[in-house]
């Protein structure tokens, strides 16, 4: 029988199935932070439990870490108790923690791959929605709740569901100044934000193989904006050249044995899928929502959309509160919409690629009076390696802010928060109401887009700076 | 955890779609490291609007919410059942329920019950229209009544074992540990370990 990507590694890691469905399955990595695992751990402790594995589990510091004297005490003192739980817990535990303010810290679905423990054919969890990030590898990886972790820490495996298989293949190549952002937005404008509810999700096609590691990384993490349970890209030539060589890879004639088995990791020709979606990415544009939620985007080029235009009563309704809270009207250009406020970070886009995109539409330019453009790296590492390049520069040349690794304006955790009544474009992944500070506005985009929309002062592409001078 | 078997309560109509986790309970919250305690979070920013279903006298006391598809999509916080759990709430009836979330609530044991659209276009009508409708939620026969109408609700096999039993799934799983160590011996010894 032929085998899709998802059924070779959901079956190659099932330990047994309970008799009412669900399997057991084997996790190989389980990321830990600070947020979603101080009940957990507590549960262990109230069960008299251990972790089973913590050679297989991995934490790091970054939701609610600041970004600004990373060295310094954390000054809210609720943020600095959940961090110093965390630490802890790690201590008590027996696990291995990146600290903040340590070379290897960062945003746990960045530092996984560039450390190299993201691999192919592996399981991975965390207590975070956006861990189908590793997926772009051919991982299978998802997100748990805090029970979860608890389950995963105590046992090392979890108790699941068999899910349903989509395939997304999109055709063709992007055109110039199309992204990965704009492909996912792209995606899940089609679908709506429930679309992929229950499904794993296999992205495939030219435009998915043409696509960096960056790229695909970009595409997966936002699986979970369109409700899927996780998102996979099989492994390439260009998966490998990523991996060789980092710390965590398999080196001598284990890279050569673990590189043979990878090459297994593909749906097999005639492997049956539950769905399908065929998209083409040669028609694709660059993407920004209107909206309060990731379903609601539409081309740069194109105007906000009217309630009229949605087919039912709960689509119009939901349209007419989004606009409201957005203070938007219909009919406006999206090119005449001016922003506040530029964020360049988050597990969807603050990688060295995404850095340097970015740099490269700033570089020898200035951001608009009155904008503020805070540039957030995901980790540590992509710092250093930013400056080496001198990207930081760029960044503070054009009137930029240059920032610490961790989460930071994606969510509002920390004090990086949008005032009320802030319009955002931000690189992160959900412009939900008051997402990234009460009453903020946030347009998801593209790096590109977003430092286009910073030299502008309003939602722009690299091209419409040119054209406008 | 608590054994379900029924449950019967006044509702409350949320007459909207995809209520994401940002809404259920805002990221300031998630600070907390307690367990208990987060009711106060529930719908915070919604619940400023004088006329949110929260604030509404004639709603007071529910125990059933009674949302629109795709509810609890977004992130993983597992905090989002917890607050609804802490305000008194035992069952969220929707057509639909995010993976993740609903995940989290039978681990947390709240229960949600996926019903068709219809039912629940019917239940938001009489429940605008008398806010002290009885619904009673029964997980043994997966029906939900209200006023002689009754619906079935999916919910899959294991959870519906897990919620009627309060069973504590890390004990189910620990006792097959035997089969875990075998299945660990088959690693590939070039996957990544960490520390120790």
């Amino acid at each position: 029988m032929p085998k899709t990507l998802a059924e070779k590694l959901w079956d190659s890691h099932v330990i047994r199935k309970e008799a009412d469905g669900p399997e057991l399955l084997h996790i190989d990595m389980h990321l830990v932070h600070e947020v979603s695992s101080p009940q957990a751990f507590e549960g262990l402790r109230l069960a008299g439990r251990k972790v089973r594995r913590p050679d297989l589990t991995l934490a790091t510091e970054d939701h609610n870490v600041p970004t600004l004297n990373v060295n310094s005490r954390i000054s809210d003192p609720i943020s600095r108790l959940q961090i110093e739980t965390l630490r802890k817990n790690v201590d008590d535990f027996g696990i291995t923690n990146h600290k903040l303010g340590t070379t290897r810290q960062g945003i746990v679905h960045v530092i996984g791959p560039e450390l190299g423990i993201t691999q192919p054919g592996m399981t991975i969890v965390c207590g975070d929605s956006h861990t189908a990030t590793h997926g772009a590898f051919g991982a299978l990886a998802f997100g748990i709740g805090t029970s979860q972790v608890e389950h995963v820490l105590a046992t090392q495996t979890l108790l699941q569901v068999r899910p349903k298989t989509m395939v997304v293949t999109i055709n063709g190549s992007l055109p110039e100044g199309v992204t990965a952002k704009d492909l996912v937005l792209n995606l899940i404008a089609h679908t709506g934000t429930g679309g992929g509810q229950g499904y794993v999700v296999e992205y495939r096609g030219q435009a998915i193989e043409e696509l960096s590691l960056e790229g695909r990384m970009t595409v997966c993490n936002m699986s979970i904006e369109w409700g899927a349970k996780a998102g996979m890209i099989a492994p390439d030539e260009k998966t490998f050249a990523y991996l060789e060589g980092r710390d965590f890879t398999p080196k001598g004639d284990d890279w050569d044995k673990a590189r043979e088995q990878w090459r297994e990791l593909r749906s097999d020709p005639g492997a049956i899928f539950d769905e399908e979606i065929i998209l083409d990415g040669a028609q694709m544009a660059p993407f920004v929502t209107w909206g309060t939620n990731p379903g609601h985007g539409v081309p740069l080029s194109a105007r906000v959309p009217s309630p009229d235009d949605f087919d039912t009563p709960a689509e119009r309704d939901a349209a007419r509160k989004a606009l409201d809270y957005m203070a938007l009207q219909p009919g406006t250009r999206m090119k005449d919409i001016s922003v506040d406020v530029v964020f360049l970070g988050s597990c969807t886009n603050s990688r060295i690629e995404d850095l340097r995109e970015a740099a490269n539409v700033l570089s020898g330019r200035k951001i608009a009076d009155g904008i503020a453009l805070l540039v957030v790296p995901g980790s540590v590492a992509v710092k250093m390696q930013a400056e080496e390049e001198g990207l930081d520069q760029v960044f503070l040349d054009a009137g930029g802010e240059w920032r610490g690794a961790g989460c930071s304006m994606c969510l509002g955790m920390n004090p990086d928060q949008l005032k009320p009544g802030e319009r955002c474009a931000s690189t992160s992944n959900r412009n939900f109401q008051g997402r990234q500070g009460v009453g903020g506005r946030t347009h998801l985009v593209s790096p590109i887009v977003a430092a286009a929309t910073a030299i502008s002062g309003r939602l722009s592409t690299p091209a419409d700076l040119l054209t406008k001078g | 955890m608590q054994k379900f078997r029924v449950h019967s309560g006044t509702a409350a109509p949320l007459a909207i779609s995809n209520v994401d986790t940002d809404q259920i309970i805002p990221s300031e919250f998630l600070k907390r490291i307690t367990r208990t305690g987060f009711e106060d979070g529930l719908f915070a920013e919604w619940r400023r609007e004088p006329d949110f279903i929260l604030n509404l006298p004639e709603y007071k006391g529910f125990s059933i919410l009674v949302a629109g598809d795709n509810f609890g999509c977004g992130s993983s916080r597992e905090h989002a059942v917890w607050a609804i759990q802490d305000y008194g709430i035992k069952v969220v009836i929707a057509p639909s329920f995010a993976d993740i979330f609903r995940g989290n609530s039978g681990n947390s044991g709240l229960l949600v019950a996926e019903t068709d659209v219809q039912f629940v276009n019917q239940l938001w009508t009489a429940l605008e229209a008398n806010p002290r409708t009885l619904v009673t939620v029964d997980l043994e026969a997966r029906i939900v009544s209200f006023e002689g109408k009754s619906a079935p609700f999916v919910i899959d096999d294991h959870t519906r074992h897990l919620l009627l039993n309060g069973l504590d799934e890390i004990q189910n799983t620990l006792s097959h540990a035997d089969e875990i160590i075998i299945f660990e011996g088959s690693r590939p010894s070039w996957r990544p370990v960490v520390g120790q």
